[in-house]
């Protein structure tokens, strides 16, 4: 502690009002004017200002070994943030030293990023293996504008991520230029519509409280970002006297996710075990591991085939009950459908043509019950539109599907009888059939274009997978789109195999939620592996960097078929509609003219690199080569060439 | 992964039946109608030029994600050119504005060209 702690903005105030009073018994009615004037904020004259502004140095405290950046850190310390990512900027110079001075650089340790929106898609990609935020530094307005798209990602995926934003709110303590432009009133604003809760805390007590509330919100399902802005000076001040006396650091009691209520969770389980065709649909559902073996179990319990959207890893890609591949047809033959934090449950029950003239209609049968478990129900906001298409369910629960679903299993188990569990058995002996007949034909069809140039998308994944399919792998992010051949050939069985997409679609994702999940990965011992498309990788490239000076081992295969491929299908589309052009729709929609080198770019960054790989015959030596590299705790990049989808 | 992003363009569009064979466009013996005469080799630059290629594979093997697998064995020709024309599906529309009954003709020989896929290769085993 400051042997004289002084607050920055108290000592000034007193210094102006110090140099206010010396005028103000003073001569004329014009300097009285002046006087007045200043007082209430307007010009002051060259000698008054300096007086206020730059008193006597021997008076001056120059030092101080206690700023209020300490007393942060050992609130984020108490949170047990492992790393706080960010690219720097002096709007957080104060907290920033801390960390790595007074904190050690050690939980959290520092996260050197080359881009704002590469530290929140880091972060986001971490909570999902840790289960837990990761704390972003974000600065002033500028950085926070590069950050909002990341932002906007993790509040669509319900992931929890831990901003602290930077920013200088007392106007005359500001330096003059650049740090006025990067200063700005109601920071949060800029994000207010996609972030859960932020605060502006006015001391460091405040800080404190807000600090844990806001990582308490972050965690409660549904899970989102939260946001802290604070000011240089609380910052770099020092703790005064008084301020000392009331530092405090809360205890933080996560609060338990909400269950659905036991009316509504005995009616689903009365509708679900006596149906003839239910379908279990799941999307987030499964937070955790644990999730994972509930829906397994009840999936088992009731003999019921699950089609699972990938928003998180739901169910066993080979589970004899995973029908995701023919989920179409069985919810169009259902009569009860659950479905499990769906992020657009109209979407799965109607369908949607996108056509000069645009026609929906709903793919299931007349009186086919719909039930709904979702945490979104419990906090939706209106200016976004992420929360889809307004479904017209029969039970609609607001509350988290993991959490709810043991007392489902439980509800489900008690109703069923000894010939019904009899009834059932045989659906799932039919289920399974049908389940090794649908894995004959993707294997089947994984053979067309075996041998092509562009590769396929279903070649690139069989090699990929005989190389990684003997480590304890992740597949971490999969940018672009290669027809979900892993999920289709793979043995998905652990719930880190996989951590769904971005939520928001947002272009450049992939890179940086890959980097951030492979560092969570690495104390585990894990081989995560990527599977990167080439637009999101030019997004911010320079994750690539960070990659390589953390030492985060990540095996990264590009999914290379030089394009935003979507918007070559969207450009198409309209040509078609228009009857022109259909030769034009990779005019502003293609990445070629000249070929990106990815390898290049990659080992210009330090990390090991091969490609552009167009021979598929070439791909498991490479794929060896990298792996071996990515053994020794680097990443490692193999750029593949291949077929748009 | 399975369903961020997807634009389907076509997955009502064709299944696969008649058998393929030839450079220059062979009716399938089993066709309801004769598909006309055709160029394979120019068939399959058309195939990328307008845009197959994009939902379907440069192969034409297809993708759950965009459009189904049209080759090896094509749908018989009026039944290709039929929804070409006029897709009922997701599919954008090719009137004979921007793709000829020749050029058709061309890509459906290009379609019958493509040799069949290997025996099941060993890494998918």
């Amino acid at each position: 502690m400051s042997s004289q702690p002084v607050d920055r903005r108290g000592f000034l105030k007193s210094a102006a009002v110090t140099g206010a009073a010396a005028v103000v018994g003073s001569a004329t009615p014009t300097e009285a004017q002046q006087t007045t004037a200043r007082a209430a904020g307007g010009p002051a004259s060259a000698p008054v200002s300096a007086r206020e502004s730059d008193p006597s140095p021997e008076l001056e405290p120059i030092t101080t070994d206690a700023p209020g950046g300490d007393f942060m850190v050992d609130v984020l310390k108490s949170l047990q943030f492992e790393y706080v990512a960010a690219n720097p900027g002096s709007s957080f110079r104060g907290i920033h030293e801390s960390i790595v001075t007074y904190g050690g650089n050690k939980a959290p340790e520092f996260l050197t990023c080359c881009h704002e929106e590469s530290s929140v898609a880091m972060a986001h990609g971490y909570a999902k293996v840790e289960g837990k935020p990761m704390a972003v530094l974000l600065h002033g307005t500028v950085g926070l504008q590069h950050a909002a798209m990341a932002v906007y990602n993790a509040y669509c995926d319900r992931v929890p991520v831990y901003l602290l934003a930077g920013n200088s709110l007392d106007a005359t303590m500001r330096r003059p230029g650049v740090e006025w432009a990067h200063s700005v009133q109601d920071a949060a604003a800029m994000v207010r519509d996609f972030t859960k809760w932020d605060d502006l805390p006015w001391s460091l007590p405040h800080f404190a409280e807000s600090a844990i509330r806001a990582y308490k919100i972050a965690m409660t399902p549904p899970m989102m970002p939260v946001l802290l802005v604070l000011d240089g000076g609380l910052q770099e001040d020092p703790i005064t006297a008084e301020v000392k006396r009331r530092l405090h650091i809360p205890k933080l009691t996560l609060t338990a996710p909400p269950q659905g209520e036991s009316g509504a969770v005995a009616e689903a389980a009365r509708l679900l075990t006596s149906a003839a065709s239910p379908v279990i649909v799941a999307d987030r559902a499964s937070r955790t591991a644990h999730g994972m073996k509930l829906l397994v179990e009840l999936a088992e319990t009731l003999q019921a085939p699950v089609v699972d959207q990938g928003g998180r890893m739901n169910m066993p890609s080979q589970h004899p009950l995973n029908h995701s591949d023919s989920g179409r047809q069985l919810i169009a033959n259902a009569d009860v459908i659950l479905g499990l934090e769906l992020t657009d449950f109209w979407g799965t029950v109607d369908a949607f043509r996108d056509s000069l003239v645009r026609t929906s209609r709903p793919v299931t049968k007349p009186g086919t019950k719909l039930i709904s478990v979702s945490a979104g129900d419990l906090y939706t906001k209106s200016n976004y539109q992420d929360f889809q298409r307004y479904p017209e369910v029969d039970i609609a629960m607001a509350a988290d599907a993991e959490a709810t679903l043991p007392s489902l299993i439980e509800a489900c188990k008690r109703l069923l009888t000894d010939d019904r569990r009899r009834a059932l058995q045989d659906r799932g002996k039919k289920l399974a059939e049908a389940r090794a007949a649908s894995r004959e034909r993707i294997r089947a069809d994984a053979a067309y274009a075996w041998d092509a140039s562009p590769i396929s998308t279903a070649r690139l994944s069989a090699e990929l997978w005989a190389q990684i399919k003997s480590e304890d792998w992740s597949l971490v992010a999969e940018s672009g789109n290669v027809s979900n051949w892993p999920m289709r050939l793979w043995a998905f069985e652990q719930h880190h195999q996989f951590l769904g997409g971005s939520g928001g679609a947002g272009v450049g994702y992939g890179a940086p939620a890959a980097v951030g999940a492979a560092l969570a990965n690495k104390k585990r011992g894990r081989f995560s592996v990527t599977i990167q498309g080439d637009g999101d990788f030019m997004y911010a490239p320079g994750v690539w960097w960070t990659a390589a000076h953390h030492q985060i081992p990540l095996l990264a295969v590009m999914h290379n078929n030089r394009a935003y491929h979507q918007e070559v299908m969207h450009l198409q589309r309209m040509a078609g509609r228009h009857e022109r052009g259909i030769d034009r729709a990779g005019i502003g929609t293609t990445l070629t003219s000249p070929n990106i080198d990815y390898a290049k770019i990659a080992q210009g960054m330090g990390v090991y690199a091969e490609g552009p790989i167009t021979n598929p015959n070439d791909l498991g030596p490479a794929f060896r080569r990298a792996i071996a590299v990515v053994k020794r705790g680097e990443p490692a990049l193999v750029d593949v060439v291949t077929q748009p989808r | 992964m399975f369903r961020s992003c997807i634009l389907v363009i076509a997955v009502t569009m064709l299944g696969v039946t008649a058998a393929a064979a030839g450079q220059n466009a062979p009716a399938a013996s089993n066709a309801p109608s004769p598909a006309p005469a055709g160029n394979a080799t120019n068939g399959k630059k058309l195939f990328a030029a307008v845009g197959c290629y994009q939902c379907h594979g440069y192969e034409a093997q297809g993708s759950t994600a965009t459009g189904p697998r049209l080759a090896p064995r094509p749908l018989p020709f009026a039944a290709l050119s039929r929804y070409v024309r006029r897709p009922t599906g997701q599919m954008p529309p090719y009137t004979t504005k921007v793709v000829s009954d020749a050029q058709l003709a061309d890509i459906y020989a290009f379609l019958l060209s493509v040799p069949a896929a290997p025996a099941t290769p060993p890494l998918l085993k």
